[in-house]
């Protein structure tokens, strides 16, 4: 296996609402702080990879805008998935690895605000027997949510205390959505928005974009005094139908960890991009987190979650951690697909 | 069997199923500007800092650099050449006019990028490096649209040269 | 560096209007079962699985890989869902070999697949942005200007398109699975089908189809065991740039160019028309035969349609290209791309059937999509490189 790192990480704040800007135009800036944090151009990445919706974009072909922020001039090497940014680094990643590149330029970006983003995501159910319901994404998620519950898996202050968690470090965080003090018993106080999901049980709604640079071997060291050296990156996807798979665990997560190797060491720092409490809790139990590890230093999805992006800045988040040196082992999380359906956990290491 | 029981126990071959979302896209602010000069009549383009090409319409940043165009609008002629073009006699579900009729990509006068739109000419008459000229609906019907341009007709001016477009085609 | 990696199995669907008798997840387990039976493997042999179709507002399923995944046994297992425009079926083939090129995975299945008849494609594409310019009348009413621009640059006759849908459509005849069988097909036939985008005619575009192709690829020490034939992957590429910028050559596309030349420098071919036995080219609209002729750097600079004047793209010539009817006589869009590697595979196995050439050993297989921005093709042998 050949030795890359996350060198750069760049990302817009996560806003409820854009108001005036589209996907490109939040998309650009962040990629020309890219540029300048890693004093790289265009014309040095060997591959470009992206990830992005056309159902959140209500347009198809969406993505192919996105290359209008890259300067793909002379023509790029690159690549899109239909998923999280966090894949498309999976697959430049692969690109490193057979040697087709030494360094590369992902992305992910979406503008959930334009639509009705719970109603939305019910398009991803299966179009014959589910999705004529019109199952919103929020009640699909209270399902599982009140089985946990229901089978004694957590308790509703458990959730409680994971929104608590992930609003208080957010205050640190400049790109958060959601911050601030709170406390279990207030968020217990809360109305059930879907019960048992209270508002705060869920990810806000955001717009936003994000980039990381890899890069291999020794162009990472040039590039970066610590480079956050990937040591393992892996993903699996269940099936969809929720009456084959445990709901109260992340099955998926747990193969991704074990074969990426995130038990093997210490963890310092977790981000998590599970976008309600319940999930953010099962994810936790299928990385084997102890009480030694910071989760979600900042703030997580549960602080802001611009869907198609928030997973690849979970392994930036854990990057610029490592790259300062406040993390040697870092443990990121991304998530797709209805009830935590397909997990990718990726392990970063300063030395 | 009767021909309900058939239906009944047969197949179920298809499954209609409306779905119907809605958005409010964004223009952008690059669009939005070029949007608010067109509902006064006025035809924006963007220059590239890099090296000075005009986009129009401009998406607010230049695709081959990647960087941000500034604040210098170029307001462009509504006259222009006619690149290359195709006589369409399909209907499209996103263009309401009677066929056949002739979609143009036009290089308007001072800029570098095409447009593509619609002529109202003799099918016959149209070709390449055709001279015309933007025709518009009254202008108490301007809003905030590229519809406020109806389509595009030819003027009496000679033929561009092939050598002065042929990098646009 | 790159483990050497082997196409082990092909599945394909017939390509049809409508293939009502299945779902989208029957559809693709259709295509995925014949690759595995033609592999010799099961499920259980498969490490990850890659998929591939164009836009999701074609069949209304917002990522359908999630509830399709499933289906052709990706239950956890690493699965990834590709979309780079028409090109998508090409850039599946290619991250799918990807996977096991950099010895991550021994064995993976892709499938690409598109169920045109539960979608409105027309409607897809032409969803209109309040504040933009709908005056891009579909594909046809895009491509049909640059058809124009190359006529004028090369000088090529008018009739050239009409001489390219002859060859495709009779050669489609040889492919049982092809959607389009038109046994009378004649110059006459193509040439007074109505022009529909001038100068595109009807004959001339290709179909709207139903159908999911589908491939197995495998490490080296596992495919040399082998004792069928198997078609060994000696370059990929993928190349993009944006849809419009200024200067931009919209017919002769430097992404074409750049990949062709690096996909002959990976593979050490300097000589493409000699060194390669056959192509398989994405030509949705006839003309883009000798478009991509020339932008393959199969031929120079607009001598393309004197490849097809001649006769050499034909079943018979020195340069046979669309072996299988091409896109013109199938089109599930998402899975035109992989087609088209997946023929360049089948030649050089020599299990292409009546549509094969006599001792092919290396072809070219391509795909293109977006307003011919997005470039990914591949180069298969017989032989190890």
């Amino acid at each position: 296996m050949r030795e890359v790192a996350v060198v750069g990480f760049t990302q817009s704040p996560s806003l409820r609402r854009e108001p005036d800007r589209n996907e490109i135009e939040i998309l650009i800036p962040v990629i020309e702080a890219l540029r300048k944090q890693t004093g790289l151009s265009s014309k040095d990445f060997d591959f470009v990879c992206s990830g992005s919706s056309d159902y959140l974009a209500g347009q198809s072909f969406a993505f192919v805008s996105g290359l209008d922020a890259v300067g793909a001039w002379p023509p790029v090497c690159e690549s899109h998935v239909e998923m999280d940014g966090a894949w498309a680094l999976y697959e430049a990643w692969v690109k490193i690895q057979m040697g087709y590149a030494d360094t590369a330029l992902v992305y992910g970006f979406g503008k959930p605000s334009m639509g009705d983003l719970p109603l939305t995501m019910a398009l991803q159910l299966d179009p014959y027997v589910m999705m004529p319901l019109w199952p919103d994404a929020i009640s699909i998620a209270g399902l599982q949510a009140r089985h946990c519950l229901d089978a004694g898996l957590m308790k509703p202050e458990d959730m409680a205390a994971a929104a608590v968690r992930d609003r208080g470090h957010a205050k640190s965080n400049p790109y958060a959505q959601v911050k601030g003090d709170y406390t279990v018993a207030q968020i217990l106080a809360e109305p059930f928005l879907v019960n048992p999901l209270r508002r705060s049980d869920c990810a806000p709604i955001s717009d936003g974009a994000s980039a990381i640079v890899l890069a291999a071997g020794d162009r990472a060291r040039k590039l970066c005094d610590r480079p956050a050296w990937i040591r393992g990156i892996d993903h699996i996807c269940e099936p969809m139908d929720f009456g084959v798979r445990d709901l109260g665990r992340s099955r998926s997560t747990e193969i991704a960890a074990e074969k990426a190797g995130a038990g093997r060491d210490k963890i310092d720092v977790a981000e998590l991009s599970a976008p309600f409490t319940h999930q953010e809790i099962l994810v936790e139990r299928a990385l084997g987190l102890s009480a030694k590890t910071k989760v979600n230093p900042s703030g997580g999805a549960l602080a802001g979650n611009p869907l198609m992006a928030v997973g690849l800045s979970r392994i930036g988040e854990c990057a610029t951690r490592i790259w300062s040196g406040e993390a040697d082992r870092a443990v990121a999380h991304a998530t797709s697909g209805p009830c935590l359906q397909q997990n990718l956990v990726c392990v970063l290491e300063g030395n | 069997m009767s021909a309900k029981e058939e239906q009944a126990s047969g197949p179920v071959m298809v499954l209609s199923c409306p779905i119907s979302l809605d958005y409010a896209y964004s223009a952008g602010q690059s669009a939005s500007r070029f949007l608010r000069a067109i509902a006064e009549g006025k035809l924006l383009g963007q220059r590239c800092p890099v090296d000075g090409r005009v986009y129009f319409p401009s998406r607010g940043s230049c695709p081959m650099h990647g960087v941000t165009f500034g604040d210098d609008a170029v307001e462009l002629s509504d006259k222009g050449t006619i690149v290359t073009f195709s006589i369409v006699r399909v209907p499209s579900q996103n263009i309401a006019l009677p066929l056949p009729y002739i979609t143009v990509n036009v290089l308007l006068d001072g800029a570098d990028t095409i447009l593509i739109h619609v002529l109202d000419a003799k099918l016959e008459d149209v070709h390449m490096g055709m001279r015309v000229q933007a025709v518009w609906k009254p202008r108490e019907e301007w809003t905030t649209s590229t519809a406020n341009i109806l389509y595009f007709r030819p003027i009496d001016e000679p033929d561009a040269k092939y050598e002065t477009y042929k990098e646009h085609i | 560096m790159a483990v050497l990696t082997a196409v082990v199995g092909i599945g394909q669907t017939k390509y049809e209007a409508k293939r009502l008798d299945v779902s989208m997840a029957g559809l693709i387990r259709e295509a995925a079962e014949r690759a595995l039976a033609d592999a010799e493997c099961t499920w259980r042999d498969i490490d990850a699985v890659i998929i591939g179709k164009a836009p999701d507002l074609f069949e209304g399923v917002m990522m359908p890989e999630l509830f399709l995944n499933d289906a052709i046994g990706g239950a956890y297992k690493p699965m990834l869902r590709v979309h780079t425009a028409g090109s998508v079926g090409g850039s599946t083939g290619i991250v799918a070999a990807s996977m096991v090129q950099s010895g991550i995975h021994d064995r993976v299945l892709c499938v690409a697949y598109e169920k045109q008849s539960e979608s409105n494609a027309t409607w897809a594409l032409s969803i209109s942005l309040p504040f933009s310019l709908a005056s891009v009348a579909g594909a046809g009413g895009y491509f049909a200007p640059l058809v124009r621009g190359y006529m004028r640059r090369s000088g090529a006759p008018d009739d050239t398109g009409i001489r390219v849908a002859v060859k495709d459509r009779q050669n489609a005849l040889r492919n049982p699975l092809a959607h389009l069988q038109m046994k009378d097909i004649s110059f006459e036939m193509v040439a007074n089908s109505p022009m529909l985008w001038d100068p595109i005619r009807h004959l001339e575009t290709c179909p709207s189809s139903d159908g999911a192709c589908a491939m197995v690829m495998e490490k080296e020490s596992l495919a040399s065991r082998r004792s069928g034939k198997v078609a060994w992957i000696h370059a990929t590429e993928m190349r993009s740039e944006p849809t419009m910028f200024s200067g931009r050559d919209q017919v002769m596309p430097q992404a074409t160019l750049d990949n062709a030349a690096n996909l002959y420098k990976k593979a050490g071919i300097t000589k493409p028309r000699e060194e390669l036995d056959c192509a398989e080219i994405y030509v949705p609209f006839s003309w883009f035969e000798p478009m991509w002729m020339e932008g393959m750097l199969i031929t120079e600079r607009n001598q393309g349609w004197k490849m097809t004047y001649e006769g050499a793209t034909a079943f018979d010539g020195d340069f046979p290209v669309n072996m299988s009817g091409g896109v013109l006589s199938s089109n599930p869009i998402g899975a035109s791309g992989l087609i088209r590697f997946a023929e360049a595979a089948r030649q050089v196995r020599g299990l292409a059937d009546q549509h094969q050439i006599d001792g092919a050993k290396k072809a070219l297989g391509h795909a293109y999509g977006g307003g011919s921005q997005y470039f990914s093709t591949w180069i298969v042998s017989s032989q190890k490189p």
